[in-house]
């Protein structure tokens, strides 16, 4: 292949250019791919006067599993486990936000019977509460604390030993299926889970003593790295990104989706207790809250699960799920709130021309969608990154990266 | 604001033949725009206090099929004012000549999270985007040849010569 077009390269000559020339005057430093501060293998290409960052420029793709390629030719069930591995710290909500676009395309979300809708809230709660203690642990950890880390991945522990009783897998879970669930959830499952909520809530005062309210994680967070709210917006920011800049956007309340209007939590902000609204702080303490509303749910729904919802010996999760996954041909964005912001995924699905022995055309069925994207959270939320880590300290860079929390699985896809 | 204020929004601004179609029959409606003036539709409705349609939630590149020869994006704005989501398209054909990439302007300059996006479009579909202030690839390596999210795309065989297995 020789393309001869230069007009596609001019760019790359145009980087590469400016990284020769910086190399004369400052300095290029390398950060990552292996870095365990960028969380992944991310590579951040620092241009750096002494200690100050001049300028960032992020390097993605080496997680890169080609996840759109693989959807368009897989049908809707089998896509699933690919889901999981895009955000695979919490896989439950990427799985809850695919099988619920499938099931409003079919028509049939209405249909899902509650239990099973609790039992799917339950799961993406619980999960959402392992991802953002690991926000949290490895927050600290980038910072210089190691002790929060070490009762964070402790508290986790527990999350994922129920989760891999329900599901069989430690992360990655293929549990939330379109129409229905793998299995209901093990007997004795309410009761364990109520045991945790009893004993984590204590532990997340615990956890605040030790970190929120420490001062040498207030001096190192407060007042640094701070988005504003239009720069949020203007750059997709979503989910804790954007709710630290102080504006009240959670999807769970705005579009109601699944059982969660039902459900009584607050939607934390952030207020610049620390310092300036928006800088890591806020957003570190926006986590931890939420932390604590996902557990408000996490009880409600178990109410509901061990009460008027209780288990029937011939309830089968399965009983909705339809033979064969043919959506009507249509475009579908489907969004939710998954742990890193706003998930999203945006079916086409067309018929598919043959061509029969007559020769006529005709348009079949398919289960198998033209094309796929999804929106990762993590993407959007790091493309801001050379925006405010501008002109600040290489160890404050460390804190912004920490603070915006992104999964590479889900940058890369 | 529904779909017919915002078409006659965009019509009193721009004239009649800046809306070239409209689908109506899936859940959700979709705007098909005229592709040079995008960008100008987008600062608009970003920028209305009828709309303020502030937040571009996704921006796909779209391969509509070997046979169509036709490549579009899809953008998909959301409104955090008021709480409404709106899709707009645009779309035209071109051939599959990896020298001539169906060619659309930018809207980076407009939403900052286009930038990315649209990088990945050009990095996946090979859709150019012009004006764009750093049109590299972003998921695949720089040297990468092709575009692996076209329909007719061959899965290489070899990177550097060294045998993809």
């Amino acid at each position: 292949m020789n393309i001869t077009n230069s007009k596609y390269e001019e760019a790359l000559e145009r980087y590469n250019k400016k990284i020769t020339e910086a190399s004369a005057q400052e300095m290029v430093l390398n950060m990552g791919p292996q870095h365990p501060s960028t969380h992944g293998v991310l590579r951040l290409e620092l241009i750096t006067d002494g200690e100050i960052v001049k300028e960032v420029i992020p390097h993605m793709g080496y997680l890169h599993r080609c996840f759109e390629k693989h959807a368009e030719s897989l049908t809707y069930q089998q896509t699933i486990p690919f889901t999981d591995r895009m955000d695979y710290l919490a896989s439950m909500n990427n799985s809850h936000i695919w099988t619920m676009g499938v099931e409003r395309m079919m028509g049939i979300d209405k249909d899902i019977p509650k239990r099973i809708e609790y039992i799917r809230v339950l799961v993406c709660e619980l999960n959402r509460i392992a991802s953002h203690l690991i926000a949290i642990g490895t927050y600290g950890i980038d910072i210089g604390a190691f002790t929060p880390f070490l009762w964070c991945f402790r508290d986790r522990e527990h999350i994922m030993g129920m989760l891999e009783w329900a599901s069989g897998s430690r992360m990655l879970y293929n549990y939330i299926w379109v129409g229905g669930l793998f299995y209901d959830l093990p007997v004795g499952f309410e009761e364990r889970c109520r045991e945790f909520v009893d004993y984590f809530k204590p532990k997340l005062t615990e956890l605040n003593d030790l970190l929120t309210n420490n001062q040498i994680f207030i001096s190192r967070t407060a007042n640094v790295g701070v988005l504003p709210m239009d720069v949020a917006i203007n750059y997709g920011c979503s989910g804790p990104m954007l709710r630290g800049s102080g504006l009240k956007w959670d999807l769970r309340r705005i579009d109601g989706y699944s059982v969660y209007p039902e459900l009584e939590f607050e939607v934390p902000v952030g207020a610049g207790e620390m310092g300036t609204v928006g800088d890591c702080w806020d957003r570190y303490k926006v986590r931890v809250d939420e932390v604590a509303q996902s557990l408000r749910i996490v009880e409600q729904c178990l109410d509901r699960l061990q009460k008027e919802l209780k288990r029937t010996p011939d309830f089968d999760p399965r009983a909705k799920m339809p033979r064969k996954l043919v959506p009507k041909p249509q475009d579908f964005y489907i969004r939710g709130e998954g742990a890193k912001g706003e998930l999203g995924f945006y079916f086409i699905h067309q018929k598919v021309k043959a061509i029969d022995k007559t020769g006529n055309i005709r348009y079949d069925d398919t289960e198998i969608p033209l094309r796929v994207k999804s929106r990762g959270p993590s993407f959007c939320n790091l493309s801001v990154l050379p925006a405010i880590a501008k002109d600040v300290m290489i160890a404050d860079l460390i804190a912004i990266i920490g603070s915006i929390d992104f999964v590479l699985g889900e940058v890369d896809r | 604001m529904n779909l017919e204020e915002i078409k006659s929004i965009l019509i009193q601004k721009f004239g009649e033949n800046i809306i070239v179609g409209e689908e109506t029959t899936g859940l959700q409606p979709a705007l098909l725009i005229d592709p040079d003036r995008i960008a100008g539709v987008c600062l608009e409705l970003r920028d209305n206090p009828q709309t303020y349609f502030d937040f571009l939630s996704c921006l796909s590149g779209v391969d509509y099929g070997v046979e169509e020869n036709r490549f579009g994006v899809v953008y998909h704005l959301a409104s955090i004012p008021y709480q409404t989501q709106l899709t707009l398209k645009i779309s035209k054909e071109n051939n599959r000549d990896l020298d001539n990439l169906p060619s659309f302007p930018t809207i980076s300059s407009v939403y900052r999270s286009a930038d990315w996006h649209e990088r990945e479009a050009f990095d996946m579909e090979g859709i150019f985007f012009e004006g764009h202030p750093d049109l590299r690839r972003i998921l695949m390596p720089d040297d990468w040849e092709g575009y692996p999210l076209r329909k007719d795309y061959k899965t290489a065989e070899y990177y550097k010569g060294i045998k993809i297995d």
